[in-house]
């Protein structure tokens, strides 16, 4: 199905996704809206990598992507923890507001 | 069977080990029957191994027991050897030695701790190792261990008494010192390694006499640097300042190392190597200076002494000249033969100084002895006998070695030196007999706890004194004069092998001493021995050293001067102490503080300074480092895509 469309489409759409996660790590001050900009810049590269896949007419690109994902979603449990444990002492998940280790 | 020649050193060793480990567990009479027993035993394997050779047909025997060092071209062995020079030395060091070790239970017994008493007889055989391992040495690398042993040993007992300043400080002076000496042994060493690719006796000496021509020129400096490790360690001008010092160590030990064994190991080494100093009359010029210089000088200072010790080291640095004086002239004999002598009448001396002291309760100034000729008769006696014995009275032992030094020195046409020499003897038998007339003679004038506790020494202490004076007495026998025989010089004949005279037979037969002029040399030496013995009994005894006061009190800054000992210490203090003291203070206040320090310090405060202004980067703010990752990530990829 995605075959159907041209690799340079999707390139594009993966970019531009990318572009959206930056955007919204660097601007975001909640953390979680920063965990979410940053799980749309890996769902951009898992476009790019099954976008390639397909075009390449391999295996691989996709493999990877369930990788990412797997790992995605482990890392979204670990990150969320960290962010309930933070609230508990801070009462706030402002990132702005957490900067104890500095000098 | 014949024991091997290891066991006489390797027996005090074995002392030492068990004494050193095992003795402050043990108690004292295990560390005695093991300190004196083990040098007892040496001593007599000593003697069954020298007694044998003297009838031999005395050709060295060399023992070989292990290869110790191979480098290179370079290698010594672990070899002992017995000739006539070394069974001399090795005989009278182990009797002496042991003689010492008995009076030493005697004199130590009651004053010390049980560690304290350990420690002595540990230090006192270690002592016994090193100094048998010099007389016996194969090579000049294993005399170097025995010779730096017994200076080792010699700090160690000087030291004995650690928790007294004097006694800590002497021993330090003592080993400071005797560096000075060992200094110029080592590069004696390394010249004549490089002269003759061994330091072998058995190859050094054969291949100096075999091509005198080749090795002259450089056998001055070589022998020079060697005499200046014998001017350390034989206490001569002007290394000889450590030697009076030394007294702060228990007296058995001044009668054993610093009068009888040690000190004369330079005189030993410089007769050992009579082969090469032979070959450069420069240096031998040097060695009969220097031993007549010190003979006169020490001579003088200790008419002014008044610790009864003090005298005694004097006399000591004073007869040490004396046997080097013989040595430089040639007379290698008779320097011998004056080592030997001078170990038994010296030890006698320091041994009967040490009953007083012990009688006296420690206290050591002449002037507050006197009269103690009742108190203790058997060291009166034989300190009596000593002391007649190093004046040179016939028919004693010093006379005859005395005599034949003064001999020595007319036949070989040095008579400033034999003037020197002379007036010496006459000095000798002075200062002497104004010590036996003041420690001896008149009323006590001690205080009455003093008087009271007056005893004679226990048998452990007076048996060797006793033993020492009949060798005083009989010892200088073996070495006749030539006029009273052809053969009366047994001495001489047993030492020649090793110790060849000078000049050859036909020149002795032309330059020789006539018998009428030997007599008269002999004549004029007892002739001063009888001056000096006489006046100091007139002074001290009959007018109870009023004359002496009238003399110093008339010429109160010489008195003063002599008194002080020629201020030799305060000058070695300001030329040689105090510049080193500065030199030290100024590496460590400017050096080490202010640069080596200054150095790392600012090393330090510039890490902190960058550090400081580093740690602004650090805001703990995640945003900022999320976007420097990314503007990082931003720059590689424009790198990797060839933007820049």
């Amino acid at each position: 199905m995605i075959g159907s469309i041209p690799l340079g489409d999707v390139l594009l759409a993966s970019g531009a996704l990318f572009t959206v996660g930056i955007a919204g790590a660097l601007l975001r001050r909640s953390a979680i809206a920063i965990f979410l900009s940053i799980e749309v810049m890996m769902n951009a590269a898992n476009l790019a990598l099954i976008g390639y896949g397909s075009a390449l007419g391999t295996r691989e690109g996709q493999i990877v992507v369930f990788f990412v994902i797997a790992i995605a979603a482990a890392e979204a449990s670990v990150g969320l923890a960290i962010f309930v444990a933070v609230f508990r002492h801070k009462e706030t998940i402002d990132v702005n507001k957490i900067n104890l280790l500095r000098w | 069977m014949t024991f091997p020649l290891w066991l006489i050193p390797a027996l005090p060793l074995a002392g030492f080990i068990v004494n050193g480990l095992l003795g402050k567990k043990l108690g004292k009479s295990f560390v005695t029957a093991v300190g004196t027993g083990s040098v007892g035993l040496a001593t007599a394997v000593a003697f069954a191994r020298i007694l044998p050779f003297l009838s031999g047909d005395h050709a060295p025997v060399v023992e070989r027991i292990a290869s110790w060092i191979s480098a290179g071209g370079f290698s010594a062995d672990i070899a002992l050897r017995l000739d006539p020079l070394s069974a001399l030395m090795t005989s009278f060091v182990t009797f002496v030695g042991f003689l010492i070790h008995v009076y030493s239970v005697g004199y130590m017994r009651h004053d010390e701790t049980e560690a304290g008493y350990a420690r002595y007889f540990a230090y006192l055989n270690l002592f016994m190792f090193a100094m048998l391992t010099l007389v016996l040495a194969q090579n000049f690398l294993l005399l170097f261990v025995g010779w730096e042993g017994v200076g080792l040993c010699s700090y160690l007992l000087i030291g004995y008494y650690y928790d007294r300043q004097y006694a800590a400080d002497a021993g330090k002076k003592a080993f400071i010192v005797n560096r000075i000496g060992d200094f110029g042994f080592l590069l004696g060493m390394f010249g004549l390694f490089s002269l003759f690719d061994s330091l072998d006796f058995d190859r050094v000496f054969p291949a100096a006499a075999a091509d005198p021509a080749k090795y002259a020129p450089y056998l001055t400096v070589v022998c020079l640097c060697l005499f200046l490790g014998a001017v350390g360690k034989s206490a001569q001008v002007p290394l000889y300042v450590w030697l009076p010092d030394a007294m702060a160590g228990p007296t058995p030990v001044s009668a054993l190392i610093h009068a009888a064994t040690m000190v004369t190991a330079g005189v030993y080494m410089v007769a050992r190597c009579n082969v090469l100093f032979r070959l450069s009359p420069e240096a031998m010029g040097v060695v009969a200076v220097i031993g007549g210089v010190t003979a006169i000088f020490a001579g003088i200072i200790a008419v002014a002494q008044n610790d009864i010790k003090k005298v005694l080291a004097y006399s000591t640095v004073s007869q040490l000249g004396y046997m080097f004086l013989a040595c430089g002239v040639g007379a290698y004999v008779a320097g011998m033969f004056h080592v030997m002598t001078h170990a038994f009448f010296k030890a006698c001396l320091f041994l009967g100084s040490g009953s007083v002291i012990h009688a006296m309760g420690g206290e050591q100034d002449m002037r507050k002895m006197g009269g103690l000729k009742s108190k203790l008769p058997v060291t009166y006696r034989t300190f009596l006998i000593a002391t007649l014995a190093i004046a040179g009275i016939p028919p004693l032992a010093g006379f005859f070695s005395k005599d034949a030094i003064l001999a020595g020195v007319f036949e070989h046409q040095r008579y400033v030196l034999w003037g020197i020499a002379l007036f010496t003897a006459g000095l000798t038998a002075f200062y002497m007999f104004r010590l036996v007339s003041l420690t001896f003679e008149g009323s006590f004038r001690g205080t009455p706890e003093q008087e009271h506790h007056l005893h004679e020494s226990p048998r452990s202490m007076t048996a060797p004194l006793v033993i020492l004076a009949a060798l005083s007495v009989i010892g200088g026998w073996i070495g006749l004069p030539k006029v009273l025989g052809e053969n009366a010089d047994r001495f001489g004949a047993f030492l020649s092998p090793i110790l060849l005279p000078l000049a050859s037979a036909a020149d002795v037969a032309e330059h020789g001493l006539s018998g009428g002029t030997e007599w008269l040399l002999m004549g004029v030496s007892v002739a001063a021995a009888a001056a000096g013995l006489l006046l100091a009994r007139s002074w001290y005894v009959k007018q109870q050293g009023r004359p002496a006061e009238a003399i110093a009190a008339s010429f109160p800054a010489a008195y003063r001067l002599v008194a002080d000992k020629f201020r030799v210490d305060e000058l070695y203090d300001a030329l040689v102490v105090r510049p080193f003291d500065w030199l030290a203070r100024m590496l460590w206040k400017v050096v080490d503080v202010l640069i080596i320090d200054g150095v790392l310090n600012a090393a330090a405060f510039l890490v902190e300074l960058v550090g400081d202004l580093l740690r602004f980067l650090q805001t703990g703010n995640v945003r900022n480092y999320a976007l420097t990752l990314f503007l990082g990530l931003v720059a590689l990829m424009l790198f990797v895509i060839g933007a820049f």
